[in-house]
């Protein structure tokens, strides 16, 4: 892709990937990528394993920062201020920019606790409104019913899919402006993964979500915008409608409709 | 087209568009045998083309439900979406054609048995040139469709005005025979109808090759004139 940006969209730009490089000591992982998140949308990540989507994703918040052979140059715009340089406490960043995984990762402590101790890192709250807010969090990841009546039993006690909605509930306790969910229904079944697609479309109207998957039905169905990336390049990116109906370009077409090997 | 991963998915798409081929076939020659039946007065070939009907109708069923499997299982994107929108759609208009070949297989039947059409002149061989257009339309549109030949289906679109001039001028010549002698106005009237078949048979082969060009470029180009629609294609 030519060092143009990928602007799909009239949308109000949240996060803007300005000529970002992206290394795992000399593996040179993502290459010059430029593209632009639209705020409040729901932007998906498509393409085989190993063409960079996650470890873009994982620029957002500087995760890759927990290994020291990785690295990143160019420029991620949250808001126009460049996360990669700013000397903003990383904790703060990721409490802006908040990350839900593969795999669901609750804390070893009960549900209440999953929820009440990232927002505890960030908010000083009076009893009563840690409680509304626990409340008003696993209501958001529709899974307060399930669990309203069993917040002092531990997290791992739940079936995968409650846990991960629990995980997302975590993540949007702390009231981020960005979520990144890194394929976080490869591990779920179809019930659990059609309630992640209903949340996912529900926190839109909040929040910006990146969503990075490996089933292409589900970036067709739960994003406004696709990204198809190939073997650390951006591809292309666009309208979700139209990548799915009328690709520009025949590699994402040959990838989406199942010609890529 | 590149081959999918999945040969069996290749398998199943070339399969249901070697069945349209087939439909195709069998749609046009129903029109061919018609005026056949019209220009040799022919009731036993007139009752041929209505019997195929019944085959073209079940054919149609066939393609469809075919198709709603292959949606179902195969989850198809892009080209292979746009293919499968389209086979529905082209099915549609050729068991349509079909519709048109077997009216007009019904309307000559009635003409041969009143004997009429022997007895006083009529332009017959002015609405075989209609006919001869049209099905060349047909086959040109059904061939564009095999090959996904765009340039082809552009020729299509353009040969529809043709073919509804053709029809025009026969309406007016048919008009002529009517006033002119009273006693040919039962028959000018079925003529006028079956000269209308045609000029369908003319429109559904314009929106196959509509279809083509969904097909190819992903562009809606219905309801546009033959000279918008290449611009849009260009």
């Amino acid at each position: 892709m030519d060092a143009k940006v990928a602007t799909p969209t009239a949308d109000k730009i949240k996060v803007a990937v300005r000529n970002l490089n992206f290394y795992y000591g000399n593996f040179h992982a993502l290459k010059n990528i430029n593209l632009d998140i639209p705020e409040k949308k729901v932007t998906a990540f498509i393409g085989p394993s190993g063409c960079g989507k996650s470890t873009l994703l994982r620029t957002f918040n500087r995760m890759f920062e927990l290994y020291p052979e990785q690295r990143a140059e160019g420029e991620i715009l949250l808001d126009g201020d460049n996360i990669l340089t700013s000397k903003e406490d990383i904790s703060l960043i990721r409490a802006r920019v908040g990350m839900v995984f593969q795999k669901p990762t609750p804390f070893p402590m009960s549900i209440y606790d999953n929820i009440a101790f990232g927002v505890k890192l960030f908010e000083n709250l009076p009893r009563v409104e840690m409680d509304e807010r626990v409340e008003w969090a696993l209501k958001k990841a529709a899974l307060w019913n399930e669990v309203k009546d069993k917040l002092d039993k531990s997290g791992s006690g739940l079936s995968g899919g409650q846990q991960q909605r629990l995980c997302i509930a975590r993540g949007i306790a702390i009231k981020p402006e960005v979520l990144l969910l890194d394929e976080p229904c490869s591990a779920l079944d179809p019930i659990s993964t059609g309630k992640i697609e209903e949340l996912i479309d529900e926190l839109k109207s909040d929040y910006t979500v990146v969503i990075v998957t490996h089933n292409m039905q589900q970036a067709a169905r739960s994003s406004d915008y696709t990204a198809y990336m190939y073997l650390g390049d951006l591809i292309e990116f666009g309208p979700t409608s139209d990548i799915f109906m009328k690709p520009r370009k025949k590699e994402t077409e040959d990838y989406i409709t199942g010609r890529f090997g | 087209m590149d081959k999918h991963l999945s040969s069996q998915f290749d398998v199943e798409l070339s399969g249901i568009s070697t069945r349209v081929l087939e439909m195709g076939g069998m749609v046009e020659s129903q029109v061919a045998q018609a005026m056949l039946a019209l220009t040799q007065f022919s009731e036993e070939i007139a009752v041929q083309v209505i019997r195929t009907e019944e085959r073209v109708n079940q054919m149609e069923m066939e393609i469809d439900r075919d198709l709603s499997t292959i949606i179902a299982r195969r989850q198809p994107t892009a080209r292979d979406l746009r293919l499968l929108i389209a086979i529905s759609k082209t099915i549609g208009n050729l068991e349509r054609v079909g519709d048109e070949a077997a009216r007009i297989a019904r309307t000559v039947r009635g003409l041969v048995q009143t004997g009429v059409l022997g007895r006083l002149r009529f332009p017959v061989s002015d609405v075989s040139i209609e006919a001869s257009l049209a099905t060349a339309s047909l086959r040109k549109a059904l061939d564009a469709f095999a090959r996904l030949d765009v340039n082809q289906a552009l020729e299509v679109i353009r040969q529809d005005d043709e073919i509804d001039r053709e029809f025009d001028g026969l309406l007016r010549k048919l008009i002529t025979y009517m006033m002119e002698d009273p006693r040919t106005i039962s028959v000018s009237i079925d003529l006028v109808f079956v000269a209308k078949a045609i000029e369908r048979v003319g429109d559904h082969a314009k929106n196959l090759a509509e279809q083509i060009i969904y097909i190819v470029k992903g562009m809606d180009v219905r309801h546009n004139t033959p000279d918008a629609v290449a611009d849009m294609v260009r």
